[in-house]
């Protein structure tokens, strides 16, 4: 039986790494995701440990199924980040990297709306400098937004906890539903972190800002802590299906048009945490196992596409598709791992999204909401249109961008290599993550209908794409009367778009352009009042002074000589009021 | 990528295309292939009888992708005319 908190190995292991000299941090670095979960396998299921502070109780550990789940995985992502950032001379990505996965751990280990909250704010406190590392005035600016959002989102956390121990008297971190008023405050702090739409843009905003390394850590922990804590917190709540289905629809056509690889991952991980988020509204065993299986996978995944995009940039010091294109040539080995991640993606028969993906699509089916059920369909092809073809292909292939680079370095390589193999290994075995799942399962992803119909969805989106690119590159002066028929209907398909550089605009624009706008015109129209009244007052002032000093001149009322018989009337004047008044 | 208005470019992909021809032939055989099974493999519906019954029907899934994706691409054309804007559009 332990006797050390899960997260605190990474937690104090992280600030340990501040102290250390490169080449003993580049080695403690990696060995403490291991021992973090040496001493997790140690902790038995149904562990609770209580503390009492200020007269409350808190449950700082609540070991379950559904939490050591997530517990194994980040530290696995850990792991495989601190492998990936084993070359960084700098100490600040490496140490709050792994402190911000321990604070992840503590998260989703946290029993009560208290601990949560500490860890749900050290979360947004460590992850804002992994934004910051790239440096410049872009990660700065985007840093802070990301922490206003992040900080936010903890206190509304807060806020809610308050108004919950109000009314039940615990603190209790179990399901909490939607059924009183005040829950929405805390739902709606997980969905900030969840990236719920319009909600969303911190996740677009600062994850392409942050550095290759921060990026693979940042796509790790953050949402992933998010959909633990609806999936405790909300499970089985409708309004999650049609939020979630809306996140898996709206990203596919940005992250068509989005230049930047890094940001169209962004938008793909939006995509692929709806498939989540709708999961745990279905609810259930396959709800839930769906959910939080899909998470586990989409870490791997994802992480590898992350990897692969941050070596391009590290090593060619490009990442907008427009620059891009023939690198298979310089960077084989990534060209490799990153087909694999968006097979994975994709998910492709024996890839792990595809054992995951299909429990939410067999739960959806099995609720009878053939309208969702038809939207993520949709949503899945447009997966293979973003993550599946545009980033392998105008990275790697397309035209020949002439950039002759190093391929990424060693340490990289491995990482990319271990995410690349587990996606395989956990999609060709589903035994291996299906046994951690906190629900049993039985459900069987490998039928002959399920493989035929996948590959079919699959393959035809992608004919739809060779033939979208046929149509861009085909010569049209052919000549036989063959060839110029399918040239025809090919055309009427029209062109695949080229990419093009630039900013799309999203709901970002609302705090970035017109709320700034919209105060700075407010102020110029208030300071213009002020002025005007200030301006107007001291005129008025002005003639009020004139006036008074022309009375007091040598001509005025006061300044004047009097005549005698002048003074003599006014005196008699007086004097007759004086007479009438006391008569 | 490749546009047809740019020739240098044009050519220097027909070079590539010789090559690639076989791999997009070898592909659309494929994809006959997969979907000629419909007509071998009995398929178990996703959904319970009669809630979606086109799902059963030959080829549902494979036209489903195929269109999904050209929607996809034509849907992304008429949003960038609405929402792109130059690079930096927010460091004015």
């Amino acid at each position: 039986m332990s006797e050390v908190h899960p997260a605190l190995i990474l937690l104090a292991g992280g600030l340990l790494l501040f102290c250390l000299p490169t080449t003993p941090r580049r080695i403690v670095s990696v060995i403490l995701p291991v021992f973090g979960f040496l001493n997790l396998l140690t902790i038995a299921d149904g562990t609770l440990w209580h503390i009492t502070w200020g007269g409350y109780e808190l449950t700082v550990l609540r070991a379950d199924r559904l939490s050591m789940l997530f517990g194994y995985l980040f530290h696995l992502a850990a792991f495989i980040g601190a492998i990936y950032a084993l070359h960084l001379k700098d100490r600040l990505q490496i140490g709050t990297g792994l402190i911000y996965a321990g604070s992840a751990v503590g998260a989703v280990f946290a029993g009560d709306l208290i601990t949560l909250f500490i860890f749900w704010e050290l979360l947004a406190i460590t992850s804002v400098f992994l934004v910051w590392a790239r440096g410049g005035e872009r990660a700065l600016r985007s840093g802070m937004r990301y922490l206003v959002m992040h900080i936010s989102s903890g206190l509304l956390l807060l806020l809610g906890a308050v108004f919950y121990y109000l009314n039940t008297k615990s603190l209790a971190f179990d399901h909490i539903g939607l059924d009183k008023g005040h829950h929405y405050l805390i739902f709606l702090s997980f969905g900030i972190k969840c990236a719920f739409p319009l909600l969303h843009n911190w996740l677009i905003d600062a994850y392409p800002e942050s550095t290759p390394v921060g990026t693979v850590f940042l796509s790790a922990f953050t949402t992933k802590a998010a959909i633990y804590a609806l999936a405790r917190g909300f499970a089985g709540e409708d309004l999650l299906i049609y939020i979630g289905t809306i996140m898996t629809i709206f990203p596919i056509f940005y992250a068509a048009i989005e230049n930047d690889m890094r940001r169209v991952l962004s938008y793909s991980m939006i995509n692929q945490i709806g498939f989540m988020v709708v999961g745990i509204g279905i609810g259930g065993a396959l709800g839930i196992n769906g959910a939080v299986s899909h998470a586990f996978n989409d870490v791997i995944f994802k992480g590898l596409l992350f990897m692969s995009m941050g070596a391009v940039l590290f090593s060619s010091g490009r990442i907008n598709a427009s620059d891009l294109g023939g690198l298979y040539k310089s960077m084989p080995w990534t060209c490799a791992c990153c087909i694999i991640g968006a097979a994975s993606i994709s998910a492709i028969p024996l890839f792990n999204a595809f054992i995951s993906k299909s429990m939410v699509m067999q739960g959806v089916a099995d609720s009878g909401a053939v309208t969702i059920w038809l939207v993520l369909l949709f949503a899945s092809a447009g997966v293979l249109h973003h993550a599946g073809v545009k980033i392998p292909f105008f990275s790697f292939f397309a035209h020949d961008a002439g950039i002759r680079c190093r391929e990424a370095p060693l340490n990289m390589r491995i990482a990319m290599t271990i995410s690349a193999i587990l996606c395989i290994v956990i999609g060709s075995y589903p035994p291996l993550l299906y046994n951690l799942l906190p629900h049993p399962v039985d459900y069987v992803p490998y039928t002959t209908t399920h493989v035929v119909l996948q590959l079919q969805l699959v393959f035809f989106a992608v004919l739809a794409f060779v033939a979208l690119m046929l149509t861009s590159e085909i010569d049209v002066s052919l000549k036989t009367r063959t060839q110029r028929i399918t040239v025809g209907v090919l055309l009427l398909i029209g062109h695949h778009p080229p990419e093009l550089p630039g900013v799309n605009l999203d709901s970002d624009w609302i705090y970035r352009r017109a709320l700034p706008r919209g105060i700075r015109a407010v102020v110029r129209t208030g300071g213009l009042i002020v002025d005007r009244f200030f301006a107007g007052a001291k005129a008025l002032i002005q003639k009020l002074i004139a006036a008074i000093r022309a009375q007091h001149n040598n001509r005025g009322l006061f300044g004047r000589s009097w005549l005698s018989q002048s003074n003599v009337l006014i005196a008699i004047i007086f004097l007759a009021i004086y007479l009438i008044y006391y008569f | 990528m490749n546009h047809p208005e740019s020739p240098k470019q044009n050519e220097r992909f027909l070079a590539h295309l010789g090559a690639v021809r076989w791999l997009i032939l070898g592909f659309v055989v494929w994809c006959a292939l997969l979907i000629l099974t419909d007509l071998i493999v009995h398929r178990h519906l996703t959904f319970a009888e009669g809630e979606l019954p086109i799902e059963g029907r030959f080829g549902f899934y494979a036209i489903y992708g195929f269109v999904a994706y050209l929607l996809i691409v034509w849907g992304s054309i008429i949003l960038r005319k609405k929402l792109l804007r130059s690079e930096d559009y927010y460091d004015e």
